[in-house]
């Protein structure tokens, strides 16, 4: 990730703001600048998730890219949050606890680093629900 | 009106790492390292946890636990001897992950383990100069530790946010005092991982004169002596200096007991008199005075008095409590927490 690309994401990525149509009230994340049902009548607005939601799948990465090799195996999952979007993430869990249909919420995390040198991407990961933090 | 808390939230990671575990990599005598620091196991950071995310999840817990609207914060000030940028600050993160941009102050602090309450000295400032409505001053540290070096046994990794304003606080600090004086106990040269230190010079000319001087130099300010209050926090580097200290001055193991919770922890460094103060808070009652006092090498010591308000038991259970942080640890060997510390380089 460039850092002007991250940065233009930075309020997405901290705390999982996407966007709602008015309109019909369908919720997108990451964020939508037109309505996929309505189109051209959809009013769009900024909508912050609450960062609840589900495991719907999972995988365990064994063989990652250079920047996540040090952290493998991790999880990656796809949520579905509470209102609506689905979206992937790592969920941050011991790989016995993991299964579909686990409640998770979200916690701020590294997402990774440009270089030693370079900028640190933080942003939002998943953590199970039932832990206290 | 006068100055307090309203609100507190505190952050550790899940990982620990038993003293057992690291003493049998160095060849040490583990029973006489925990007999020594009174600390039986260390809290550690997950990979992709540091100061900047446990100070976030830290300040989180504050704005929920008194349901606080984060654009009312004027000021966010991080304590850390462990930010991840050299050059770019810690604070405008949290900020902006907690809402609080962009009509607000923002800088790190770094004074060894006191960068916190002198964040917390610097809110109260402002509060009472109604500069700002509410400020958040934040202690967070993943703290290093030299393999095979003494530090390596307690230096651990959390967080603690205190929002500092007038209205709704749940403990007023009636005074604060501090006493400042250039010793070389402990450092770290820029661009170097581990930090050095005085060895056992840490302790009469660093630790116990600065705590006993800003301690009783606040109790003279204000005419208190150690029987007003209810509970008591000193920096707790280890277990055996605020120990110590607390009989010193004249205060009792009971009235230091919730707040020191360094034995389960470990040393969170500018979150370690923070994490005492949030443990205390957890369980105190309205109408209770707490003494505070951290200590900082390099070196200082902030004390505070303050007392519990009615407000507490409104938030107490809108947080974790530091008793529910410490619970359901997961414990790691000495080669997963050397990942987890960046010690192993890839």
């Amino acid at each position: 990730m460039s850092v002007p690309r991250f940065w233009r994401r930075l309020k997405n990525l901290y705390n999982l703001i996407g966007t709602r149509c008015e309109k019909c009230g369908e919720n997108y994340y990451p964020p939508r600048n037109m309505c996929t049902r309505c189109r051209r009548n959809g009013k769009i607005v900024p909508f912050k998730f609450k960062g609840k939601g589900e495991v719907l799948t999972y995988t365990i990465v064994h063989s990652a890219a250079k920047d996540y090799a040090k952290h493998t195996p991790y999880i990656l999952a796809i949520i579905k949050l509470d209102e609506g979007p689905r979206l992937t993430s790592q969920v941050i869990c011991a790989h016995e606890d993991i299964h579909i249909g686990m409640k998770v919420k979200s916690a701020f995390r590294r997402l990774g680093e440009e270089s030693e040198k370079g900028m640190i991407y933080y942003g939002t990961k998943f953590i199970p629900l039932e832990t206290v933090k | 009106m006068s100055v307090g808390i309203v609100s507190y939230g505190a952050y550790i990671p899940r990982y620990r790492i038993k003293i057992e575990e690291i003493a049998k990599v160095w060849g040490d005598n583990a029973n006489s390292i925990i007999d020594g620091l009174m600390v039986y196991e260390k809290s550690v950071p997950d990979m992709d946890e540091d100061t900047i995310t446990i100070a976030v999840e830290a300040a989180r817990n504050a704005i929920n636990r008194a349901g606080i609207n984060p654009e009312k914060i004027g000021a966010v000030y991080t304590g850390s001897e462990s930010h991840p940028y050299a050059v770019k600050p810690s604070s405008t993160v949290v900020a902006e992950a907690i809402g609080a941009t962009p009509n607000l102050t923002a800088a790190d602090f770094e004074f060894a383990c006191k960068a916190g309450t002198a964040a917390i000295q610097t809110c109260m400032g402002l509060v009472g100069a109604d500069m700002i409505e509410l400020g958040m001053a934040i202690g967070s540290d993943v703290s290093q530790g030299a393999p095979g070096d003494a530090l390596e046994y307690t230096a651990a990794a959390g967080g603690v946010a205190y929002i500092i304003g007038k209205k709704n606080t749940v403990a007023d600090i009636e005074s604060t005092y501090s006493f400042t004086t250039d010793t070389p106990d402990f450092w770290r040269r820029e661009g170097m991982p581990y930090p050095e230190h005085g060895g056992r010079f840490t302790g009469e000319p660093g630790y116990f004169k600065h705590v006993t001087s800003a301690a009783l130099g606040l109790m003279e300010r204000i005419g208190t002596k150690p029987q007003d209050y209810d509970y008591a926090i000193f920096h707790q580097p280890n277990g055996k200096f605020p120990t110590r200290v607390a009989k010193m001055l004249g205060f009792t193991n009971e009235q230091i007991k919730p707040g020191l919770v360094v034995s389960r922890l470990g040393n969170t460094y500018s979150g370690s008199c923070m994490m005492g103060l949030a443990a205390t808070l957890d369980i105190a009652k309205p109408g209770d005075r707490i003494f505070v006092t951290a200590f900082g090498s390099g070196a200082g010591s902030d004390a505070f008095s303050m007392t519990v308000t009615d407000k507490i038991d409104e938030v107490r259970n809108g947080a974790p409590s530091v008793e529910q942080l410490l619970a359901n640890p997961i414990y790691i060997n000495y080669a997963t927490y050397a990942k987890h510390k960046g010690k192993i380089k890839l």
